[in-house]
């Protein structure tokens, strides 16, 4: 029973991560179409800024939201200078260019950090918390509760805020929007600023459990991905059930079966969401016009 | 046949082609060449497949190496594990290949959008961690020992021959899918990358066409894999790995998606520039993210169609 | 013979009922016009007839057998074709190119005859140009045969359109606004176009805005508005239809009509 509590926990904590991860898919996805390969750098991105810049002298606190900020402009510029100038092209090209601004910030990270793990001071530190027998981190706290403010909060832009207003019309009917006046290429480039520092908070949040590297993007892609295709793509609750689910069944799966193949989890759900319900859980049916 | 007839006849390319093969080596100061051209060669068949099924099917196959993979470890464990000759190895890799495709493909290339993209980044991703994983099969992270490949008992080693085993089996994978091009699937397929709606409307299985690219790709990387192994004696896991997809990617984008000649170009580039600048392994990851992005944003056509194009534009 | 029959039709968009209870029932051999004002939903009920979308109330019936919720390739294979109001062209192919995709279906060689390029595709591919060429021929396009098809000017790839519809051999051939963009002489070569079909046993389907070639050609003229059906018959009929003029062809098409007439 602990163990199953202590699997549950960690699922949670690293599914949290997924769900934000599949929140920026979801944003950017609705606010145009794409599919953001690059989502997953932003969080590693998010992790090894701040690691590195506290390496260089600066206080943790300011680190991070130096790391944000880069990141943030880092998404805002991949949307500005390396997808918009391709919008009249194939689909085949959107997906090209995130995938290859992927494996440009993953080599770039390579060579302006280094190919090392790194952690970061945990927020509450690091003795773990007994509930029930299982032992917890106060980190995982954390991750969860940073998660769910930044869910409402995002909550709280769509339908409050006029540019959240905007943002929705965007992702109803492009066209319809910039009819009304709505400037569909600033959206398009706050969603993906947006998605952006999610995704460095949330690698900012987790460094202290899971580590970062150069290269922890790429999963964590995959694993967003799945969870946005889990929950419905284009359905941000769904976002967020599809990556505490799927972060459950890895943590699972890892602990009663094989921690060999835990990665192999969000690849699988992939492929039996894509064969048995293409929708998701959440997704409503999308009947393309002609 | 007039020298003429022979310039405007279909087998141009593929004489010019193989052509090429066959007097390259007159270029050659050392053995060292030999090495570098075969392992292009071996390349450019990958991406030849792969060409097809982005440039002509319009997807993305962002695991491709995976079936390289498949390719390799076929012609290592078989042997290995089984006692099989190599090139029946290489037949099962190539079958296997094609049936993995099969069963990936069927479900994902039915549905609209670009599932297939991450459905093959989750493919590959796992067809690594597979290789990584069961070292009892494979030898783990270090990999395994290839045995050379014996026929009749001639042994395929060295650069010289493996020169001309993969430089014959390009010409013929090259061969192939013009021919491909050229046929009532080839005009479907082209016509599906230009619309897909009106492809539709006029009878073709849309869905059943991709597929079969889909599988056609994956067995020309599969037997691209195992000429890799066969040639090195050693597969590696990252023979499989997410950067081998990426280059096999950055080949099609550099050489022209949908320039069957483009993908010798693409080849070309990408084996012989890590070959001549010792940097260029700090910097691999960087360098093929900013090509592909850079070439995506500007160059969308690729190198060969856009020398083309431009070459046609002087002439007028 | 009846070739199409559609009943209690009807698909929402958002909250929109683009098609609202339309029924149908087209003659084998007739010219059946579809006329409305635009938004009035003549595109959708194409589409729901071509297979493109799926209806959520109703049923399609292609020369007897049922065919609600078949694709648009299924219904190729049963002798459906169609042309686009915005163009489909395959732009990258040349204009016999293009036709020659439009006779996919009657196309059969296999994917490993292709690859190997045997006897049998050389074959072929001689076959599907020949039909090509001559499908090319009805429009009056047979120089263009060796363009890009991207080069071709607005009329003569609406022409290209309806080429590569032919070479398909349909039974049932929708026509998408080909006269849209169209000068009085290009919309007259359309007239003779559709005429030499008709006579060859196909069954026109017409969504047109231009009202001369409607009433020229019709045998029956179909009226939509806001998705419902608005009157049905004759052309003589439809344009003397009261609730017609009103909500559709105002002063201006009423002259229109007038004149054709004469």
């Amino acid at each position: 029973m602990a163990e199953l509590l202590q699997f549950v926990f960690s699922g949670l904590t690293v599914g949290a991560i997924y769900a934000l991860v599949a929140l920026g898919f979801t944003l950017i996805y609705n606010a145009s179409d794409i599919i953001n390969f690059a989502q997953g750098e932003f969080v590693m991105l998010g992790g090894m800024t701040t690691v590195f810049v506290a390496l260089a002298g600066v206080p943790l606190p300011l680190a991070a939201l130096i790391a944000v900020i880069v990141t943030t402009a880092v998404g805002f510029a991949l949307h500005r200078f390396a997808i918009d100038p391709a919008r009249g092209a194939s689909p085949v090209a959107a997906i090209m260019i995130t995938i290859g601004a992927s494996v440009f910030l993953r080599g770039l990270a390579q060579i302006v950090f280094d190919k090392r793990f790194h952690s970061l001071p945990p927020l509450f530190g690091s003795d773990p918390i007994q509930i029930g027998g299982a032992a917890i981190l106060p980190q995982s706290f954390v991750v969860l509760g940073g998660a769910a403010i930044i869910v409402v909060l995002l909550r709280l832009l769509v339908d409050r805020t006029m540019l959240g207003k905007a943002v929705i019309a965007t992702a109803a009917n492009r066209l319809a929007a910039r009819l009304i006046g709505v400037n569909t290429r600033h959206i398009v480039d706050f969603s993906f600023a947006v998605s952006a520092a999610i995704g460095a908070i949330a690698g900012i949040l987790v460094t202290p459990i899971t580590l970062t590297s150069y290269d922890v993007g790429t999963l964590l892609a995959l694993k967003g991905f799945a969870a946005a295709m889990l929950g419905g793509i284009g359905s941000a609750p769904g976002a967020v059930i599809g990556g505490l689910l799927i972060g459950m069944t890895e943590a699972l799966s890892a602990g009663y079966l094989s921690s060999n193949y835990k990665d192999a989890v969000a690849f699988l759900i992939i492929l039996v969401v894509l064969v048995a319900m293409p929708h998701g859980l959440l997704g409503r049916v999308k009947v393309e016009r002609v | 046949m007039s020298v003429r007839a022979l310039l405007q006849s279909r087998w141009l390319p593929a004489l010019a082609v193989a052509a090429i093969v066959v007097l390259l080596p007159l270029l050659f100061p050392s053995m060292y060449y030999y090495r570098v051209a075969a392992l292009v060669f071996i390349f450019a068949l990958a991406v030849v497949g792969l060409n097809l099924l982005m440039g002509f099917a319009g997807q993305v196959s962002l695991g491709h190496a995976g079936f390289l993979g498949i390719g390799a470890y076929a012609v290592a464990i078989g042997p290995a594990h089984f006692g099989l000759p190599s090139w029946l190895c290489l037949l099962a890799g190539a079958a296997i290949s094609g049936a993995v495709a099969f069963m990936v493909g069927r479900p994902i290339l039915r549905l609209k959008g670009h599932y297939l993209a991450v459905a093959t980044l989750g493919f590959g991703l796992l067809v690594a961690i597979v290789l990584t994983n069961e070292a009892g099969w494979t030898g783990g992270p270090d990999g395994m020992n290839v045995p050379t490949l014996a026929l009749f008992g001639w042994r395929a080693r060295g650069s010289g021959t493996w020169y001309w085993i993969a430089g014959l089996t390009f010409v013929v994978g090259f061969l192939l899918a013009r021919n491909l091009m050229e046929s009532p699937t080839g005009r479907a397929l082209q016509a599906i990358h230009d619309s897909e709606i009106a492809a539709c409307v006029l009878g073709i299985d849309v869905a059943s066409k991709k597929l079969t690219i889909f599988i056609i790709s994956a067995v020309y990387a599969s037997v691209a894999g195992s000429y890799l192994a066969l040639f090195n004696g050693l597969v590696t896991p990252d023979v499989a790995g997410f950067l081998r997809s990426i280059e096999l990617v950055a080949m099609v984008v550099l050489g022209g998606m949908g320039s069957i000649f483009g993908s010798l170009v693409g080849a070309v580039v990408l084996v012989v520039l890590p070959q001549g600048l010792t940097i260029f392994h700090e910097y691999e990851q960087a360098l093929l993210g900013l090509i592909v992005m850079v070439f995506m944003i500007f160059l969308r056509r690729g190198i060969v169609p856009s020398l083309a194009a431009s070459f046609a534009g002087w002439r007028k | 013979m009846t070739m199409l029959e559609a009943e209690r039709l009807a698909i929402t968009f958002g909250g929109v009922r683009a098609i609202d209870g339309v029924n149908i029932s087209i003659a084998s051999g007739q010219v059946f016009s579809i006329i409305g004002p635009n938004g009035s939903g003549k595109t959708t009920l194409l589409n729901l007839v071509s297979g493109i979308y799926t209806p959520h109330d109703g049923s399609i019936r292609l020369a007897g057998t049922t065919v609600t919720g078949l694709a648009p390739d299924q219904l190729a294979r049963r002798g459906l074709s169609r042309t686009f109001q915005n163009l489909q062209i395959f732009s990258r192919m040349t204009a016999l190119e293009n036709v020659m995709v439009g006779r996919h279906r009657h196309e059969r060689t296999g994917i490993l005859a292709d690859l190997l390029h045997l006897p049998s595709v050389k074959r072929q591919n001689k076959a599907t140009a020949e039909a090509a060429r001559a499908a090319l021929a009805r429009v009056g396009l047979a120089d263009a045969a060796f363009r890009p098809a991207g080069s071709l000017a607005y009329g003569a790839l609406k022409r290209l359109e309806i080429a590569r519809a032919l070479a398909s051999e349909p039974t049932l051939l929708l026509l998408d606004e080909p006269a849209a963009g169209c000068n009085p002489v290009e919309t007259q070569e359309l007239d003779q176009v559709i005429r030499a079909v008709v006579k060859d046993g196909v069954t026109v389907v017409l969504v047109e805005h231009d009202m001369r070639l409607v009433m020229n050609i019709s045998d029956r003229v179909h009226v939509l508005a806001r998705g419902r059906t608005l009157a049905e018959g004759t052309p003589q009929e439809v344009r003397a239809n009261a609730e017609v003029i009103e909500a559709y062809l105002g002063a201006h098409g009423l002259r229109e009509a007038a004149h054709a007439l004469d």
